[in-house]
């Protein structure tokens, strides 16, 4: 008999994604299903999908999900954790939802330090509204909104969430993955999971970025994307631990008492 | 309970915490703060009480919203231009139908406006406010003894049904004091069904505005109407002072009305019969007892401190079987009861 090396994860829903063919999403969400799966915490956790392409995750992955308004995550997710602590509660959200409309409420949540988990999804373009220039757009990156190229006198430049957020303190863990090969998508995994555990170890706010291909609205191929992210895009957003706090960070119930 | 003397805004916040709010967010903005310094103060002190000072209104809204899934109950408030920023949440609210309470100490308007009593945020309050076919419950307390009467009622209104519910007032009843009773609040009723706390080893569940298809989302609308009619049907609230009588009623609610409380009382001192009309739930009108009024009186004049918002409600409610006068006094400006009593002499005089 032949041996399984492969299956879908209890927590991923059998739902076909709706997302369009070589997109990192559907990747980044069967890591968190793997991941809850993995950490045996699915009866507890409750996610918080955003505007944006992933605004039907409640169809895919398998916990309790409240739907947040466009970039309001966190504090969804904050109203949440502080009234149930010791639930698991993480939002994901795309690069319009973090970084432009909902800026505020993401920073606000990781300068208090939150005790949740973010998922944060760079595609360097808003996917769902069909292309236009998002706040992570490389300079110069054609979107339908800025057909001459991301001029950075007007537009200004790529906003660097991690490199922001890790600079607070209220945020304990920071790293930049990407999911463009087999190798960086196990990585990935390894980063989400960490996140996740730094939640449950009640060590505060973790972000995990995730630069993702868009073959659609690059308009380029999958293949042709996952280069781009090597050639280009992790240029401009290095991959690595922003900050690991992990080590040193108190439980919030130790230094509380 | 004993009398005690306390300020509106203090109240709201004693009343909610009393009735069982275990969640508040807020952001500072006058002529509100006691109430956010209260709960500030006072949630620290009760078993699973969590105050959180939001980075906006946007995100205390957002903030009760995720309280509210989880079951707790739910409160944050705010003066008018921050409650302009909420209307994503309450309309969000209304749409996957959260209840909550949200808390306007009315200034004056548009824009920064001032920090002074106004109320000019009927419309906002009582037409949706925010985007999309939805009502809230609306309740304009008059007294500080409403204050902390309606703060309870509005939690189980907000949890019978679901909903979003609407406390407003203004600045002149949230900085006054007067001695109030908190009475015992009823015993909560809101089922764990709609609640999100994870989903243990059963099946998950999701709460969602999102309804992309038109037939589903068009039957959430209806389902949505249905609720709304069968509060319009049960739950408003009104109240008539010396209206037996009368051949003028004056129709205002919140601060105005005791102004045109004062007002009746030297009017009635000089012969002339005026009484008072008061909505006390401003959504939903209370219509059909404002109608039934006209049967026997035929002269309304509508108060508010406005250029008239309320006005429009009252007279889809009379349907032009009576006249209806108006005086407004927008902007802050809080006129007294002899001054008012002077505007109202002369609509009186107008009529034979």
């Amino acid at each position: 008999m032949a041996k399984k090396v492969f299956s879908r994860t209890k927590s991923l829903k059998e739902a076909v994604f709706h997302y369009c063919p070589g997109c990192g999403h559907s990747i980044a969400h069967r890591l968190v299903a793997e991941v809850i799966d993995e950490l045996d915490i699915r009866g507890i956790t409750i996610g918080v999908p955003p505007a944006g392409c992933a605004v039907l995750a409640f169809n895919y992955i398998d916990v309790d999900m409240i739907e947040a308004q466009h970039g309001r995550g966190p504090a969804t997710a904050t109203g949440i954790k502080r009234t149930l602590p010791d639930r698991i509660v993480f939002s994901y959200q795309g690069d319009g939802d973090l970084a432009a409309i909902g800026f505020a409420e993401s920073f606000h949540a990781a300068n208090r330090g939150e005790n949740i988990t973010v998922v944060f999804i760079n595609n360097a373009v808003y996917g769902m509204t069909g292309g236009q220039m998002a706040p992570t757009t490389m300079v110069d990156q054609k979107t339908t909104t800025t057909p001459g190229g991301r001029n950075k006198t007007l537009d200004g430049y790529p906003v660097k969430v991690c490199e922001i957020f890790s600079q607070l303190k209220g945020t304990t863990y920071i790293e930049r993955c990407t999911v463009n090969s087999p190798a960086a998508v196990n990585k990935a995994k390894k980063a989400i999971k960490k996140a996740f555990q730094c939640q449950i170890d009640g060590q505060g706010f973790s972000l995990v970025e995730i630069l993702s291909p868009c073959p659609t609205n690059w308009k380029m191929t999958s293949i042709d994307s996952c280069k781009w992210i090597d050639t280009v895009m992790s240029k401009e957003f290095p991959l690595g631990v922003f900050k690991d706090e992990t080590a040193v960070t108190k439980k919030p119930a130790e230094a509380a008492s | 309970m004993n009398k005690v003397l306390m300020s509106g805004n203090n109240i709201i916040g004693e009343a909610a915490i009393r009735t069982g709010c275990r969640f508040y967010a807020g952001y500072p903005i006058t002529p509100q703060n006691e109430l956010t310094e209260y709960m500030a103060e006072n949630m620290r002190n009760v078993e699973g009480g969590v105050f959180v000072q939001s980075e906006s209104e946007i995100a205390a809204i957002h903030m009760i919203i995720g309280a509210s899934t989880t079951g707790a109950r739910v409160m944050t408030s705010s003066s008018s231009p921050g409650i302009s920023l909420k209307q994503e949440g309450i309309s969000s609210m209304a749409a996957c139908e959260l209840p909550g309470i949200i808390v306007n100490i009315m200034r004056g308007g548009p824009g920064l406006g001032n920090i002074l009593p106004a109320q000019g945020d009927y419309f906002q309050a009582t037409r949706g406010g925010g985007h999309g076919d939805y009502r809230t419950i609306v309740i304009g307390p008059a007294t500080c003894q409403e204050l902390a009467d309606l703060t309870m009622h509005g939690f189980d209104l907000a949890d019978k049904y679901r909903t979003p519910v609407m406390i407003l007032a203004d600045g002149m009843i949230g900085q006054m004091m007067e001695p109030v009773i908190f009475k015992k609040p009823k015993p909560r009723e809101y089922s764990e069904k709609f609640m999100l706390r994870g989903a243990g080893t059963g099946k998950s569940k999701f709460i969602r505005g999102l309804i992309l298809d038109a037939i589903d989302m068009e039957e959430h609308n209806w389902k949505l109407a249905r609720k709304y009619q069968v509060i319009t049907d049960n739950e408003t609230l009104h109240e008539e002072y010396k209206t037996d009588d009368a051949d003028l009623v004056i129709v205002a609610y919140g601060t105005a009305a005791r102004i045109a409380k004062g007002a009746i009382k030297r009017l009635r001192d000089n012969g002339m019969r005026v009484g008072l009309f008061r909505p006390i739930t401003l959504w939903p009108f209370p219509e059909l007892k404002l109608r039934a009024l006209s049967n026997k009186v035929k002269n309304f004049l509508v108060f508010e401190m406005s250029t008239g918002q309320m006005l429009e409600d009252v007279r889809l409610a009379l349907q032009g079987y009576a006249d209806v006068g108006f005086h407004g006094r927008p902007g802050g400006v809080v006129p007294t009861p002899a001054v008012l009593a002077n505007v109202v002499a002369r609509h009186y005089e107008k009529k034979d």
